[in-house]
């Protein structure tokens, strides 16, 4: 069975990428130039109180030796104690997570709907200047990046014409009880449509600036395999049939132009996870984006250490997931 | 058709024009902004706090472009940002290329061990934020220029040896590669004289994206306040006090994004005009 040694040998690779990107983290991290142990003491501390607590870390034992206690840790969900928050890093993260992972898919949703929208729309009309127009605006959202966007959205819908909120997760006056962390989800569930209408006013705007240059991607490529289709022979059969251009391109045309488009996303999503970083910051999202830069800016190594690795685990279980999906839906892969 | 292809045609001819005249300006006011800077970018004068630009209402000819809140003078801050973006861009691009492109070209063309070393750590760097691994790294290595520049660096070599090796592999595959091979020229020999050069207008364009990139970065990290020193003027510091102070002043927020916007831009529009112009099939 080729797929299930395909299938062994991804998983390897994802363990050996996991490792290294462990490895990586403690590298930077503790093989820096500065030390852990003088950032945690006060200034008056002695001799003594350093080799006490170097001993309590251990810090004492060879380098590898600690790897081996810390990555032993982090496997069983022991990520230390944040300095600053004074909370074991574990719960931290978790609690952070949802936020970040509903801006994210949020903003993937945007991108879809925006880039198809786009491509078919463009398809539709090519040869005009309604294609010609999407096309430049799909190559500008395509060349400037998500933190500019997000600054630009501030500026036309909070400023000029104060539509949306541009800071926070959800207003204060609202005075919601949540059971969990994913706010969004919870209040769809239990049917309060006040607080989606606000958590959706507070996501709008970061969440179109992650998705805009992704939906640049979408457009260009969707684009590209729409006009490949349109050429086949199903199409013209389809037109002799008399159905209308509109239904042709929806109904034969797309599904099977989709499937590279459908893996690009997949690949792309990570890059969008990964700008979350930034956006949250710009827009005082509560994410874990905004508290690892928070992290840095306080020098509390554990919890910056959590929010990376935990970073990591997410950007390789979504390519594992796509690569997965991939093998699942390519018919060559799924036949052999 | 024929009027399509002539659009196709003449779109790529302004686009260079326009983005290569834009950095050609910044280049200028980069090089000259000691002597064309109205005023001194780090001198304060509490009494000219938040004066609006010149086609506003109140404004005071001297500062064109307005002042912050502290009475620095927008338009100067501006011109010695440009200078560092452009420093930036300029080295963190070139080095990142030439490391990137370097281990790219030993994995695509030598393959065995180098390759599967090279490629397992673009795995491990694909698994990063980049941008959170930009700033964890500045945590380390303490802000400044060169802890910048090493920062993104490290962070974005990947971009260049993911491209450089898949095209190496493809040229790698062909038969001018195996008839030099027979031609008993060394594997360096065919590497650097045959290889290379078939690679090399992809890695100019990727070049040139690259340099927009490291801007963004640097601007990224001064947003935070964690690219060079506070007491240097830089377009993402300019930013970011602009976003605190958005609702009293706008243009200090707006005329640094407005140039980070155009220079961004003018990067990846120029690298997509390289590209298209290396590109036989449109040429």
């Amino acid at each position: 069975m080729p797929i299930v040694r395909a299938l062994i040998t991804r998983l390897i690779t994802t363990l050996i990428t996991l490792l290294g990107a462990a490895i990586i983290v403690f590298v930077v991290i503790r093989v820096v130039p500065g030390n852990p142990i003088a950032m945690m003491l006060p200034p008056g501390a002695t001799d003594a109180d350093i080799d006490r607590l170097k001993t309590l870390y251990g810090l004492d034992k060879s380098i590898l030796e600690q790897f081996l206690i810390w990555i032993g840790n982090v496997v069983q969900g022991d990520f230390g104690t944040s300095i600053t928050l004074r909370q074991p890093v574990y719960d931290q993260v978790i609690g952070r997570l949802p936020a970040t992972l509903e801006l994210s898919i949020m903003a993937l949703m945007i991108a879809v709907l925006l880039g198809g929208a786009a491509a078919l729309t463009a398809t539709l009309y090519r040869g005009s200047r309604v294609e010609g127009s999407i096309d430049v605006a799909g190559g500008i959202a395509l060349s400037l990046p998500d933190f500019l966007w997000g600054l630009a959205l501030i500026l036309l819908f909070g400023v000029l014409w104060p539509l949306f909120h541009i800071s926070g997760r959800i207003s204060p006056s609202l005075g919601f009880e949540f059971s969990s962390n994913f706010f969004l989800f919870e209040a769809i569930a239990r049917l309060r449509f006040d607080v989606v209408a606000d958590l959706m006013g507070h996501m709008l705007m970061p969440a179109l600036a992650l998705a805009i240059p992704l939906a640049a991607i979408i457009l260009q490529l969707l684009k590209q395999s729409l006009k490949e289709c349109m050429h086949d022979d199903y199409i013209t059969l389809a037109r002799t049939k008399g159905y209308s251009e509109s239904s042709i391109i929806l109904r034969d045309a797309l599904p099977n132009a989709i499937l590279p488009t459908l893996t690009l996303i997949g690949v792309q999503f990570t890059f969008l996870i990964g700008g979350t970083v930034i956006i949250e910051r710009l827009f005082s999202y509560e994410g874990l984006g905004n508290m690892a830069i928070d992290a840095v800016i306080n020098r509390d190594l554990p919890l910056i250490q959590g929010i990376v690795l935990v970073f990591a685990l997410l950007f390789t279980l979504v390519n594992l997931l796509v690569d997965m999906t991939y093998a699942a839906l390519n018919p060559r892969l799924r036949h052999a | 058709m024929r009027d399509a292809r002539g659009q196709i045609r003449r779109l790529p001819g302004l686009r260079l024009w326009l983005s290569g005249g834009w950095l050609t300006l910044l280049v200028l006011a980069a090089l000259f902004a000691p002597l064309i800077s109205p005023h001194d970018p780090l001198a304060q004068d509490l009494f000219a706090g938040r004066l609006p630009p010149f086609f506003e209402e109140g404004a005071d000819q001297a500062y064109l472009l307005g002042t912050d809140s502290l009475g620095r003078d927008v338009l100067s801050r501006m011109l010695y940002g440009g200078r560092l973006a452009l420093i930036v861009a300029l080295v963190a691009g070139t080095l990142t290329c030439l490391i990137g492109a370097s281990l790219g070209l030993i994995a695509g063309f030598y393959r065995g061990w180098a390759d599967l070393v090279i490629s397992r750590f673009i795995d491990i760097w694909m698994a990063f934020p980049p941008v959170l691994f930009a700033i964890l790294l500045i945590a380390v290595l303490g802000t400044g220029l060169t802890s910048v520049i090493v920062a993104i660096v490290v962070i974005d070599w990947t971009r260049f040896a993911r491209v450089v090796r898949a095209e190496a592999m493809g040229q790698g595959a062909m038969d001018y590669v195996a008839s030099a091979q027979v031609a008993g020229r060394s594997r360096l020999g065919t590497a650097l004289t045959e290889i290379l050069p078939n690679v090399l207008p992809t890695i100019v364009a990727l070049l040139t994206l690259e340099m927009g990139i490291a801007v963004i970065v640097e601007a990224i990290l001064s947003f935070v306040n964690l690219s060079i020193s506070t007491d240097q003027p830089t377009w993402g510091g300019m930013i970011a006090e602009g976003r605190t102070s958005i609702y009293q002043a706008w243009w200090v927020l707006v005329f640094p994004l407005f140039a980070l916007f155009l220079t961004v831009l003018s990067f990846s529009q120029l690298g997509e005009g390289l590209k298209d112009h290396f590109d036989p099939v449109l040429r």
